[in-house]
């Protein structure tokens, strides 16, 4: 596989498990209006285009697409990190990082524990089998018994999950959008900004939920 | 100036290879870096031993093979700069300077610092040329070109192929030298003959020649003696998927 090719299909895999992302987190905003209003939602995604599809259909189609795009997006990256490595079989015994930003060297081991928290995500809020809670459709009830004070260490996981997708989202957008031809000289600052920003709100939206349960404004 | 080097030292290809120090004890601010391993090389043969063995030729910063990672940076730490026209003034007296050879499985050592980057040489005769029917040379203003484009080819054009962006990036990519040539060829009229087959061509030999995949971090640009930007990356990418369109439209 060429690496351009690659490159395109770590940059379109990474946009549309970036584009869930953003859906997911807007979603999450739901609980503001309200424990009604959060559950009501999740049963809506469930009921979404009936009867033209069947119940809980969307949400299937989204979640094979997303297994597809992650699959696609961790094969690009083990290749190119196996490139990598074939490419400089001796090292450097000196050579300080100069120029990648924090969030480029680490996206490798930032993937990494990204999936593993996903992994505890799904088992935690999807399945329900590690949440205090887990009763399936009481999506309220189970995020905030996540978030409680008492249950602090789940909390500060998912703080640092999402700090790290935040960290990852941010060199993965410019880069995807470099890969997409879209930067040039003049555009090159303002794309890198305009990452950053979304990486920021994005890892703000996230965090709003669980601190809202935590200091009990919800 | 008193130097202190820490040199690597290779007998030859199959050579495992080490760091060894050094001192020069009679270095001048004034001296290029190239200088002072020829003021060590000669302290070295007055004392029967081998000389470092080092890569140069123009010493003015035009030919590119002045290849070598000075304190952990390909040719040192001045921005723009080659080692052969990086002064020892950048330096303190007392310092502590590693040097290594450009550090890539598609580079390999010779010996001491020279590296073989014949790899560059067969990605450029796999698509880096234009076919023009040679002669007399036309009259410059026979072809009009932008001043945009005339502009931003000059940009890629400065590439002297010196393969420093290969010796920074983390995956041993030289997509920099890559975007740069595909840049100053595809922005002039006389490049668009081959322009698709060019990008197709160069890259399937970018990759042939085992370099590795480009991840965006910048540490190319950063290193690039010539200042080539790396939006030159943006447009390889840009064409390249232009003319895997095309070939499937034309097939
Ligand atoms: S792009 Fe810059 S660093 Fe790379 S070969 Fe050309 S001049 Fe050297
Ligand atoms: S010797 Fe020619 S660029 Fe340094």
């Amino acid at each position: 596989m060429p690496s351009v090719v690659l490159k395109y299909v770590m940059a379109a895999s990474g946009a549309a498990m970036l584009l869930y992302l953003v859906l997911h987190m807007l979603g999450n905003l739901k609980i503001f209006f309200g424990a009604g209003a959060l559950d009501a939602y999740s049963a809506w995604l469930r009921t979404l285009l009936e009867p033209a599809v069947p119940y809980s259909g969307v949400l299937w189609v989204i979640r094979v697409v997303l297994t597809v795009a992650l699959v696609a997006h961790v094969w690009s990256a083990i290749v190119l990190a196996r490139r990598a490595r074939a490419a400089r079989p001796v090292r450097y015994t000196h050579r300080p990082p100069v120029q990648g930003s924090y969030a480029a060297r680490t996206m490798r081991w930032g993937g990494v524990i990204i999936a593993l928290f996903v992994v505890y995500h799904l088992l935690d809020l999807t399945t329900g089998t590690l949440n205090p809670i887990g009763v399936h459709g009481e999506v309220y009830d189970n995020v905030a018994a996540d978030f409680a004070p008492s249950h602090w260490y789940a909390t500060i996981f998912y703080v640092l999950a999402v700090v790290t997708v935040g960290i990852h989202v941010r060199h993965g957008l410019w880069s995807g959008l470099q890969t997409f031809g879209r930067s040039n000289a003049r555009t090159q600052r303002a794309l890198k900004t305009f990452a950053l920003v979304f990486a920021a709100l994005l890892v703000a939206g996230f965090l709003a939920v669980p601190f809202a349960v935590t200091f009990g404004l919800v | 100036m008193r130097l202190h080097l820490k040199v690597w030292r290779q007998h030859d290809a199959d050579d495992r290879g080490a760091m060894r120090s050094y001192d020069v004890d009679d270095a001048s601010p004034d001296m290029s870096f190239l200088e002072l391993l020829d003021v060590l090389n000669e302290k070295l043969t007055t004392e029967g031993e081998e000389p470092v063995a080092f890569d140069h030729d123009c010493r003015e910063g035009i030919c590119g093979a002045c290849s070598m990672v000075i304190d952990g940076q390909p040719h040192g730490p001045e921005k723009a700069t080659t080692t052969c026209q990086l002064h020892l003034r950048h330096f303190r007296d007392g310092d502590t300077i590693t040097v290594e050879p450009f550090r890539a499985g598609s580079f390999p050592v010779v010996k001491d610092l020279v590296v073989d980057r014949s790899a560059f040489d067969r990605i450029i005769a796999a698509g880096g040329y234009v076919s023009a029917p040679t002669g007399s040379a036309p009259d410059a203003h026979a072809v009009p070109v932008p001043k945009d484009q005339a502009d931003r080819a000059f940009t890629a054009a400065a590439c002297i192929g010196c393969g420093a962006c290969v010796a920074a990036c983390p995956n041993g990519s030289a997509s920099l030298f890559l975007g740069a040539k595909i840049t100053h060829l595809g922005e002039l009229p006389q490049g668009q003959p081959e322009r698709d087959s060019r990008v197709l061509a160069m890259v399937a030999e970018h990759d042939a020649a085992g370099f590795g995949g480009c991840t965006n971090t910048g540490e190319c640009a950063d290193a690039c003696p010539k200042e080539i930007p790396l939006d030159v990356i943006s447009q390889l990418n840009r064409d390249y998927l232009a003319a895997r369109r095309s070939r499937r439209r034309s097939a």
